[in-house]
Formats: C-alpha cells, structure tokens, sequence
C-alpha cells in the first residue's frame, strides 16, 4: 500500500484531456483554422513585437503543458531552456551573423542538450520534489549565466542581436515582417507538441499520468518516457525562447530567473491544461494584460495579474480554455437531449 | 507435471515496520490455474504486487522459468511476460477499448493475441471496441482488464480479485473465459475470496492466513473441505 500511495503522489490533471481527444473531427480541423487565421492576423491588429511576445510565450506555455498537462509533471525550472535558448541563439546570431532561424534552431538544441543530465535526475522524484530539482537547475544555470561575464555580459545582457535573414532587409528591420518570418518557428514547435500527445507515444504519456505504476506494470520503462518528453518540451521551450530573444534583440538574465519558470506555470494553467490551446490563450491575456498596465503607467503590475490568477484559478478550475469547452459540452448536450418535461 | 513457471520461495514483505508476507512459497506450472485465498488483510495482493515488481520492500526470491526476477523493475517484468490485472482493473478512461487493448508494449510476438483473436474470446469488447474506458459496466472492465496482457503476450497472468462487485452470471463468465484462456497454455494466478468461484476455475489452492501459507491442496481436497477451511480462515 505505501508503495502504491507514493506511485501515485503526482499532480491531479483528471480527465481534462478527454472532452478533447474526442473532439469532432470538423470542429476540430475548425478551430486549427481559426486559430491560424488569429495567429496570422495579430500584428495586423496588434503591435507586431507583442504579438510575437505573444505567440512566443504561447509557445513557451505549450512545452510546459506538455508535461503538466499530458505526462503529470510540474516542471518549475523551464526558464533554464527558454533562457538557454535565448543566450545561445543570441550568441550564434552576433557571432556567425548566420540567418536568426538557423541560430534559434541551435539554441533549441542546446537547450535539449541541457535537458538531458536535468530530466535524467529530476524523473526520479515525482510531484513537489520533482519541481525542485528542476527548479535548482535553472538555478545553476542562472548562476553560470551571472558569471560567465564575457560570454553573457553578465548583468547587462547580450545586447545586439541581429535579426539576419538572407539580406533581406524589411524582414531585417520590420517587426512586422518580421513576425511573419519568425512565425513558422512558432507553428514547427507547435506542430511537434501535437504530434507528440497524439501519437502511441503520447497515449503512454496519458497512461503514466493516469497511473504511472500501471504504465510500469504494463511494461514501460516510465522513467525513459518521462526524460524523453522533458527533452522535447525543453526543445519547444527553445524555440519559444529563441524567438523571443530574437524578436527583442537582447537576451538578459530575466530570461533565467524562476520568475519566469513561475510565469510559464500561470500562464499554463491560467488557459487550463490538458488541451495544448489553454496555454496559447492564458498567454495572449498575460501578455496583452501585461503590455496594456505597463503602457497605463500603473506600477503595480503584478499585484493585478496576480489578483486575476487568483480569481480565475477559483472560479475557472480548469483554466479559460477547460471551462469553455465544458460550458460548449454542456450547452450541446442540453440542445440535443429533450429537457425533462418532454418525458 | 507440466512445466514449472513461477517460482516464489520463502518471500517476506513488509510495509514499514510491518510484515505482511512470512515465507511465502508458491508455484504456477504453465497452462495450471492456481489461487490464492484469504480474507482481506491477509496479504494477497501485496504478493501479487511483490511478483509485479511494484512492492519492493521484500525478502526472498522469485523467478520466472527458472531466471530470478530479483532486483528487476516492473516494466522489465511485464516484458518477461507477467501481466497485472489489478484489482481496480486498471482501464484507462481516457482511451477506448481497442486503444486500451493496444496500450501496452507486445512483449512476446508469438504468444501475443491478435485483435481478432481477442474478440473471438471476448465479443462483447468487439462491440464496445470504440467507447471510452468509463462507459463499460464493470463486467466488461474486467474482461478488458484481463483481454489487455493476452494482446501484449504474457504468459503468465496476475488476476486480483476479478470476481469482486459483479453479478453472478458475469462471474460465471468470467469463470469461464479463465478456463479457456488457461486451456490455451497460459498460467494464472488468482487472489479470491469468492471460494465457491475460486473451487470452478483453479488446478490448486493456497490459503493465506496473516501472510502465510496455512495450506495448500488441490481443487479435490478443496471442494471436500471446504466449510472447514473456510472455519479456520475465519471467513
């Protein structure tokens, strides 16, 4: 019995994944449009580096639901690949001059690279203790980054980074073509996230979630898993990262602090987990929010998007997105059913 | 006698401080049906969870056609060919059926059940092929549960207590598809309290008692005894 209350002392997602594996397939197909027509259209409406902002924090939230919502696993240390990320596309971008997707790639794939020695160790605890260990390797990697002065600049960051893209200047100069140009990173990300939970290898991620010592039972190495989908998501997180740094032309150690692994949670599960949509749209109103105070003037930023956090985990259990599609779930079923009078 | 496949000698298991198992000794042969009963407490599915590799803290030793699976994680066991059939039943709701059935790894490429073969044995699943997990009665669950390792190939079966919660003719069923899966070479081993059902499927019986063998006979002498045995467990 201790054995198994100790396999199963990892966060609670309940069934929120399942409304949407059964989506149908129309509204499904649906909804991917309209949300490539939104994405598409946001700088239009938005001003284009903060709609970069958003998409690249949208991004960012994605690989954190990946293992939050789909595997069971809290990861409070997210900053390290986002941040990783961020300095090493930056580095490339100043240093080679090569084309900025080419050096975003490379961020990306350090920051799997990283996540290798980190999941290897963090899988082994699950839960609270399983944040930690992620959390105190961002930590180090933070601290690297304070003291690597020549390679990092240290505390005033990397500053400069070129948006080279094969010469061709409006992209070079325009955020707004540039979004367009940074976009396809974004949606590649997105793409391996999906491809990822709707695969047999996602439906192992799902059975560990549910029951990880069921999973073992039936022959999956749990923890090889669990380090293989850490890898990945540090993997979309740089992207998201690298874009970002990219987009803003520096790379700063703001991109490391656990701040910033604790706001890619609350972005996460402000939109609801489970679905890989929540955290796209907790990160469009964090952002937006975020963008709208600080143009305001106000200087209290945090204490509002902390008040909105609160309100809405205690009133939208299961994010924004798990919330509107119960509501669109209940309201279908009442429209097909015949209320009770009929009877 | 036919070949011997599990093997558990003089194991001891322990939560905390305490002992549950005292020297256990048991064995399945392969295409033999053998049990285990005792009342609750008494210590059986914490050795069904001890062969599974999922209680750890143990003494003792097991094996599997005749190699130890001593120091072995349970994904590596299920992969040797022991299935769990847990007492929950452990169906995923998230998936269907079939998505249930194909879930685990194929761990034996010549002993794994085909779908069709499946179905053949279970029709019922055959029909609820694409409902969800949750919307299956609890008959059906059970025989997902245990149509789930015969898809992956094990060979040797671990069923907790499939009789608990369910009608009487659906025990009977599931009575039967014991026999028939048994009668197609593979070994089970079943935790029951259900005596009367225990004494329609099973080869042996091996009566636990505050985690220790008291006894072990054959279905004859079980069937002859019975309202005594069931005295001296006290059920």
């Amino acid at each position: 019995m201790s054995a198994q209350l100790t396999e199963t002392t990892h966060v609670e997602t309940a069934a929120s994944s399942a409304p949407d594996r059964r989506l149908n397939p129309f509204v499904r197909a649906g909804l991917l449009l309209l949300a490539l027509l939104v994405v598409l259209a946001l700088p239009w409406y938005i001003y284009p580096p903060v709609a970069m902002d958003i998409v690249a924090w949208g991004l960012f939230a994605i690989s954190i639901d990946l293992l939050l919502g789909f595997t069971g696993l809290l990861s409070f240390g997210h900053a390290a690949f986002w941040g990783t990320s961020a300095y090493v596309t930056g580095l490339i971008a100043i240093r080679s001059g090569l084309p900025f997707p080419v050096a975003i790639l490379g961020g990306a794939v350090v920051a799997m690279l990283i996540a290798v020695p980190t999941g290897y160790l963090a899988v082994r605890r699950t839960g609270i203790y399983f944040a930690m260990v992620t959390l105190a390797f961002a930590q180090m990697i933070f601290f690297i980054a304070n003291q690597a002065r020549d390679l990092t600049g240290g505390e005033n960051g990397l500053q400069g980074i070129p948006k080279s893209f094969f010469g061709i200047e409006t992209v070079e100069t325009d955020p707004f073509y540039f979004y367009y140009a940074a976009l396809p990173l974004i949606l590649l990300g997105a793409f391996i996230a999906w491809r990822t939970v709707s695969s047999p290898f996602g439906r192992v991620l799902l059975a560990i979630r549910d029951n990880p010592a069921r999973a073992r039972a039936l022959g999956y190495d749990v923890e090889r898993y669990k380090i293989m989908v850490f890898v990945i998501s540090a993997g979309i997180a740089g992207l998201a990262g690298g874009v970002f740094s990219v987009s803003h032309g520096f790379a700063s150690l703001q991109e490391l602090v656990w701040q910033t692994s604790g706001k890619v949670v609350l972005i996460t599960v402000l939109g609801g987990i489970g679905t890989l949509w929540g955290g796209p749209l907790g990160a469009a109103v964090v952002v937006l929010l975020e963008d709208y105070l600080a143009s305001s003037g106000f200087n209290g930023i945090g204490i509002i998007t902390g008040s909105i956090f609160v309100l809405i985990v205690l009133l939208f259990r299961k994010g924004i997105w798990g919330t509107v599609a119960d509501l669109v779930a209940r309201i279908r079923s009442r429209g097909r059913t015949p209320g009770r009078r009929d009877a | 006698m036919a070949e011997r496949l599990l093997t558990v000698d003089t194991l001891s298991a322990f939560h905390g401080e305490a002992q549950v198992l005292r020297d256990v000794s048991i064995d399945v042969s392969v295409g033999e049906v053998v049990t285990l009963v005792g009342r609750n407490g008494a210590g059986k599915t914490t050795l069904l969870r001890s062969i599974m590799g999922l209680h750890k803290n143990t003494r003792g030793s097991i094996a599997l056609d005749g190699t130890t699976l001593d120091g072995k994680s349970a994904d590596k066991r299920a992969r040797l060919g022991i299935g769990w059939v847990p007492d929950d039943r452990g169906i995923y709701a998230t998936l269907t059926v079939e998505e249930n059935l194909s879930l685990p790894p194929v761990v034996d490429k010549d002993a794994s059940w085909s779908l069709d073969r499946i179905y053949e044995q279970f029709p019922v699943l055959r029909e609820r092929r694409d409902f969800p997990g949750t919307k299956l009665s609890g008959g059906e669950q059970q025989m997902l549960a245990m149509a789930r390792p015969l898809r992956a190939g094990s060979r040797l079966l671990l069923l907790d207590e499939p009789s608990e919660g369910l009608a009487p003719v659906i025990v009977s069923q599931i009575g039967q598809i014991i026999r028939d899966i048994r009668s197609q070479g593979v070994a089970v081993l079943l935790v029951e309290q259900n005596v009367k059902f225990a004494s329609t499927v099973a080869d042996r019986h091996n009566l636990l008692a505050q985690g220790e063998v008291v006894e072990s006979l054959d279905n004859d002498a079980f069937q002859s005894r019975t309202t005594e045995l069931l005295q001296h467990l006290g059920m």
